[in-house]
């Protein structure tokens, strides 16, 4: 076998200028990768911190059915998670996968919305929470289900069908506490009050969301949040229930800007991996 | 058995060990009465989750690796899709009569609205719960033998 020629130095110099990936590789387009990494950020992180906050009530449920409605939902949101948060590991290209991301960031790193980590409260606050989110949900993975990316596609399409049962159970307890006794009414009131303010940023728009819409990766909000608005009010018309008062938005969750709740739900959460560094079964 | 054999002759293998590979929360099903295995090649076996967070899934492939290796597909690989997301519609008629001899209601054919006891066949029944002991069923009574049951769910 004939040995190689010796390398001059301006094949070095081009050598130096070629892609880590390798010249003939269809070039990465970074803006793309970090939109869709940041949106599945928002994505992964929004059924994590749900689905811990419902694991919380495990044990703790009024009846032994909630309680295994509570948990199944949880489950469901915990695997939406898994997969849009390893598609983030695997998008963002620098090793991480799901658990890492789950585990090894810390508060200012997640991009949940505000509503997701708010409190339990009493079962109609964590209700409450749940229609809020679950209507917004289902009708962001229906569109979702058309991504231009075909991986988050498959995870929508997949997801939206288990969030359609969490959306009808949760709407079905705000209809019965609503329309209950005095005190289960006064709760669920209570409940729609604490978590109202918070609607506004799952239809916000800030400048990466505005980038993935121009590449096909978020949907228009204007049409969900028309279905949205509908699928409440019907909802609460069978509550008997009055919308509350429009409030004072918060926004911020989706850059990092949380409430001192996360803070307490990732220490719980983060407490083994954080405790025991890569303990594993 | 082994790389050499034809196309045709290999896969029929494969869907035969694949046969008796069992569902680890409904033991009586196996994964294939299940729908959940999409595709098999010369060379690999696609498989589907039921549920996005289904705590089998990981389960079931480490039994699908087992079962691969010890009738020497060491070489086949599996592979995982989403899409299209499964359905019960793929339950196959085996896989709904055996759901029933053991005492789980099979999900209801589209257009069919009334559920049947397992136990005793009647359609007087109702359901306690929307979420069950895993899940892909929901917890249901029988008004007429009073026995609970399981449902699996439509999806």
């Amino acid at each position: 076998m004939p040995s190689l020629p010796p390398i001059r130095p301006e094949d070095e110099e081009v050598a130096l200028k070629t892609r880590p990936s390798g010249a003939f590789d269809a070039p990465v387009d970074e803006a793309h990768r970090s939109t869709l990494f940041e949106m599945l950020l928002r994505l992964g992180d929004d059924s994590l911190i749900l689905g811990q906050r419902l694991g919380e009530w495990c044990g703790h449920a009024p009846t032994v059915e909630v309680d295994l409605s509570l948990a199944n939902i949880a489950l469901d949101l915990i695997g939406q998670a898994t997969h849009f948060l390893n598609l983030a590991g695997e998008v963002e290209g620098k090793g991480r996968d799901g658990d890492t991301l789950a585990f090894r960031r810390d508060v200012l790193d997640f991009r949940n919305c505000l509503l997701v980590e708010q409190p339990n409260g009493d079962f109609a606050q964590t209700m409450a929470r749940q229609l809020l989110f679950s209507a917004w949900q289902k009708r962001l993975f229906d569109q979702l289900s058309a991504s231009s990316d075909d991986r988050v596609a498959a995870i929508a399409a997949k997801a939206v069908k288990e969030v359609a049962y969490h959306e009808e159970l949760a709407g079905e307890w705000v209809i019965r506490l609503g329309d209950g006794t005095d005190e289960s009414r006064a709760r669920m009131t209570d409940g729609l009050d604490w978590m109202w303010r918070f609607i506004p940023e799952l239809f916000e728009i800030d400048e990466q969301a505005a980038n993935a819409q121009a590449r096909g990766l978020w949907p228009d909000v204007d049409l969900l949040r028309t279905g949205y608005d509908a699928r409440l009010q019907t909802v609460l018309a069978e509550a008997t229930l009055e919308a509350p008062k429009p409030q004072r938005p918060i926004l911020g969750g989706r850059r990092g800007h949380h409430s001192e709740h996360l803070g307490h739900l990732i220490a719980v959460m983060q407490f083994l991996p954080r405790t025991y560094p890569d303990a594993v079964w | 058995m082994g790389v050499h054999q034809p196309l045709r002759a290999r896969s029929a293998d494969l869907w035969n060990v694949l046969k008796d590979v069992p569902d680890p929360e409904i033991p009586v099903l196996s994964i294939v009465d299940l729908g959940i295995v999409r595709e098999v090649d010369e060379d690999r076996v696609v498989l589907t989750p039921t549920y996005t967070g289904c705590p089998a899934t990981q389960v079931i492939e480490r039994m699908v690796r087992d079962a691969l290796d010890s009738a020497g597909f060491e070489n086949v690989r599996i592979e995982t899709t989403l899409s299209p997301p499964w359905t019960t519609d793929w339950i196959t008629p085996e896989g709904r009569d055996k759901l029933r001899a053991y005492g789980i209601a099979p999900p209801n054919a589209p257009g069919e609205r009334a559920v049947h006891c397992p136990q005793c066949g009647s359609a007087a029944t109702e359901e306690i719960s929307r979420f069950g002991s895993t899940p892909c069923k929901a917890l249901w009574r029988c008004r007429s033998c009073a026995e609970p049951f399981d449902l699996f769910k439509c999806h």
